[in-house]
């Protein structure tokens, strides 16, 4: 293949701008004015927009260079330092920007630009804005070390910083024990997988002898080392997998992000849409090589994701928080990414990655703009005819609503269409598979359309306090919906489907084809000349069905909030699935309480009895031969020349053994 | 047997009373003397070997010693008058703390 790769400072500069701009919230302004508490919001803010942008527009020069490159696979590339060299084991920490990280670094920088430049006057009346700003940036940082890190390690490194990062971020507001609690669940819950990537890690160093991402992908290659490998691959596969699972909130690791709702919305709109939640997909589309050896794992991977997208849609229904309906929607279109690895489509996952990152960034921040205007209301059965209020913020939602929903020619339609295509043209596609997506796609409309029908079209349930300052939000929220609704509403254009592109004049996938040297396409055995005709009924099919679900959705939430209200036999599944499958309680009997029981034990009878024993008795111990040998410290000269005595005869003895 | 083993063995009997002495009498001068006892079975002992072995440093080492006895004794003699201030008695029993 024809590779090249430019030599570049540009990666470095990137990664280290929104670091900048977390010093200077973080350390500079707090210690020149004294406390996080002093900053000007306007100024915190400014500044931690201003940098991630930088980010952003080196990003676009970056982007440039690549498609300005002739060769097939190009690469820009920074070698900053060696990290570790010894014991075999040499990890320089090197960034690349490649065609796959080179559009999650444009995803990352720019809705994460837009984030900041939203949270700026959202965050506006809150206390220690700077901590929040900095914390952000911190953020960006990391998941931009993610996408660019160009070994194992790195990446790693970045995985963390995310975990981390997005632990403080759900725990602002920290002096609220609920809020704090959630912070520490996503970051125990993320432990959980890291550990399953780390084994993945050293098992696949163990194997190849190297973690550099472009090595391990051209080492695999080479059939010898896919022979010498083989044996182990499917272990490895389901070790990154697991790690993936935690990061990407999927089953059964999934617990962490709906609780993640209690952090602030843009933070929610950051981890959702642009960063840490799409890490697993993007760690599988990277090493997809890799993956490609397992069939086992990748069967596993489009279970796990099927299932999940189903499991999280249908208590996505059932919610009444509105952030909790775009939580759950988030791991189910997660789970769709997923499905759509597992089949081996990976540049259809990059795809609703992409398009996921625009809706739902759009959604996160419309729905905040609307708790805005609630006066912090969360709970969508307090709302209803919001639409004659906030205008704005009716508009960009119902362009991401539908986005979302999969209605023809918004972005989601072409990604998740897409996705159902592949699930069931693929190779590794299967038919059931193929159906749980198709019925996640119509409960995704359904409660969108349920989402947009309580807050801004059923009759008006707000209390009076409320209503009495309803407001359209600031032109510095609204603008960021605007520009997010344009690419939720257009982005799907980079990948129009073969059939598509054909009648609208030979319109290319482009994103496929950009992506095809990192992420190479799948031929579709069912599309082409013979049979353009099944991918023609299954578009129709899901438009007709996005369409029929989306609307029906609206109309039938006017009146109702759940459908147990219309079918009252449907109650107790309704109960079931507000209590989100009680998988909560679950893992509190199963994890939790047996955790909790073994450190009660821990505590009281192991750390009081034995470990405390065992120190305590060691001082009785040494007390006891203290007072024994104290007997003999009389001071009497005589009793010290008899031990005098003792000792040398001793020696004497011992002198005498040895020469004699 | 000969002699010069007598008066080793002599030179050891010496030493074992000198010890027993130092370690069994409770009067500081009687300790002393145990010491001085001590001292001249070596000394016994040293003249012993330098007589047998025909070499002159055994006697020389014997010289040193009678001076170094000299002078502990002028030494212990006043920590003894010092002792006997402090405790009002010079029983060894009595003087059990290292404080002056």
């Amino acid at each position: 293949m024809n590779v090249e790769t430019m030599n570049s400072l540009l990666p470095l500069l990137i990664l280290i701008s929104p670091l900048i701009g977390f010093m200077i919230n973080g350390v500079v302004l707090p210690l020149k004015l004294k406390g996080f508490a002093k900053t000007d919001p306007n100024v915190a803010g400014g500044f931690a927009t201003f940098f991630i942008f930088l980010s952003f527009v080196m990003g676009c020069i970056a982007f440039s260079q690549l498609t300005g490159s002739t060769s097939e696979n190009p690469a820009v590339y920074t070698y900053v330092f060696q990290w570790f060299d010894f014991g075999g084991l040499n990890i320089p920490f090197e960034l690349r920007i490649d065609k796959l990280s080179g559009i999650l670094v444009l995803i990352i920088s720019g809705v994460g630009t837009l984030i900041h430049l939203y949270s700026t006057s959202y965050m506006h009346d809150e206390e220690c804005v700077g901590r929040y700003f900095s914390y952000l940036n911190l953020f960006c940082f990391c998941m931009l070390l993610l996408v660019m890190g160009n070994n194992l390690p790195l990446l790693f490194f970045g995985w963390e910083g995310v975990g981390l990062c997005s632990y403080l971020l759900i725990g602002f507001w920290y002096t609220d024990t609920e809020k704090a609690n959630a912070g520490k669940k996503a970051f125990v819950v993320n432990r959980v997988g890291d550990l399953g990537f780390l084994i993945g890690m050293f098992l696949l160093f163990r194997e190849l002898g190297t973690l550099s991402l472009t090595e391990i992908n051209t080492m695999l290659a080479d059939p010898t080392v896919v022979a010498r490998i083989m044996p182990s691959v499917t272990l490895i596969c389901l070790a990154l997998f697991v790690g993936a699972t935690g990061k990407s909130a999927q089953i059964p690791l999934y617990v962490w992000l709906p609780d993640a709702m209690s952090g602030p919305t843009p933070v929610s709109a950051l981890i959702h849409a642009a960063t840490m939640v799409t890490a697993g997909v993007y760690m599988i589309a990277r090493l997809n090589p890799l993956f490609e050896l397992s069939p086992v794992a990748l069967e596993v991977i489009a279970h796990v994701g099927a299932f999940t997208a189903l499991f999280a849609g249908s208590i996505a229904i059932a919610q009444t928080d509105i952030k909790k309906v775009l939580a759950y929607s988030t791991v189910s279109q997660l789970g769709f990414m997923f499905l759509a690895c597992g089949v081996g489509a990976y540049q259809t996952a990059v795809f609703h990655l992409m398009t996921h990152a625009f809706f739902k960034a759009l959604l996160f921040l419309g729905s905040g703009s609307v708790i805005h205007a609630c006066s912090g209301e969360q709970d969508m059965t307090k709302m209803g005819g919001l639409k004659k209020y906030l205008p704005h913020t009716h508009f960009t939602m119902l362009i991401g609503s539908l986005a979302i929903s999969g209605i023809p020619f918004f972005s989601g339609f072409f990604s998740k269409d897409e996705i159902l295509y592949s699930s069931i043209a693929l190779p590794g596609g299967v038919s059931y598979l193929f159906l749980v997506g198709v019925l996640t796609a119509a409960l995704t409309a359904i409660y969108t359309g349920r989402m947009m029908s309580l807050t801004f079209y059923s009759e008006e349930r707000m209390s009076h306090d409320v209503k009495h300052h309803l407001h359209e939000s600031p032109a510095l929220m609204t603008f960021p919906l605007y520009v997010l609704a344009f690419l939720a509403a257009f982005g799907g254009f980079l990948g129009v489907p073969h059939l598509l592109g054909d009648y609208l004049g030979h319109m290319p996938h482009f994103l496929s084809h950009w992506l095809a040297p990192v992420v190479p396409a799948k031929h579709l055995p069912l599309v082409g000349v013979k049979m353009p005709l099944h991918e023609g009924v299954v578009m129709a099919g899901s438009s007709v069905i996005a369409i029929a679900s989306f609307f029906g959705g609206v109309a039938l939430f006017k009146k109702i909030t759940f459908i147990s209200d219309l079918v009252s036999g449907l109650a107790p599944v309704q109960k079931l699935l507000s209590n989100k499958y009680y998988i909560d309680e679950l893992y509190g009997v199963i994890v939790v309480n047996p955790v909790k029981k073994i450190s009660a034990f821990a505590a009281g009878i192991v750390d009081k009895y034995v470990v405390d024993g065992a120190v305590n008795g060691l001082g009785r111990g040494v007390r006891a031969v203290g007072s024994t040998l104290r007997a003999v410290q009389t001071g009497d000269l005589q009793t010290y020349g008899l031990m005098m005595l003792g000792g040398v005869l001793l020696v004497a003895l011992f002198i005498f053994k040895v020469l004699v | 047997m000969t002699n010069e083993l007598y008066i080793q063995l002599l030179a050891a009997f010496l030493f074992t009373m000198g010890v027993l002495v130092v370690l069994l009498r409770r009067d500081t001068i009687m300790v002393l003397m145990g010491i001085e006892l001590l001292l001249n079975a070596a000394n016994l002992s040293l003249v012993a070997f330098s007589k047998t072995n025909s070499m002159i440093d055994g006697q020389l080492q014997v010289l040193f010693v009678i001076a170094l006895a000299a002078a502990e004794s002028a030494v212990g003699l006043s920590i003894l008058v010092n002792l006997y201030r402090n405790f009002g008695s010079i029983k060894t029993q009595n003087a059990t703390t290292l404080k002056g």
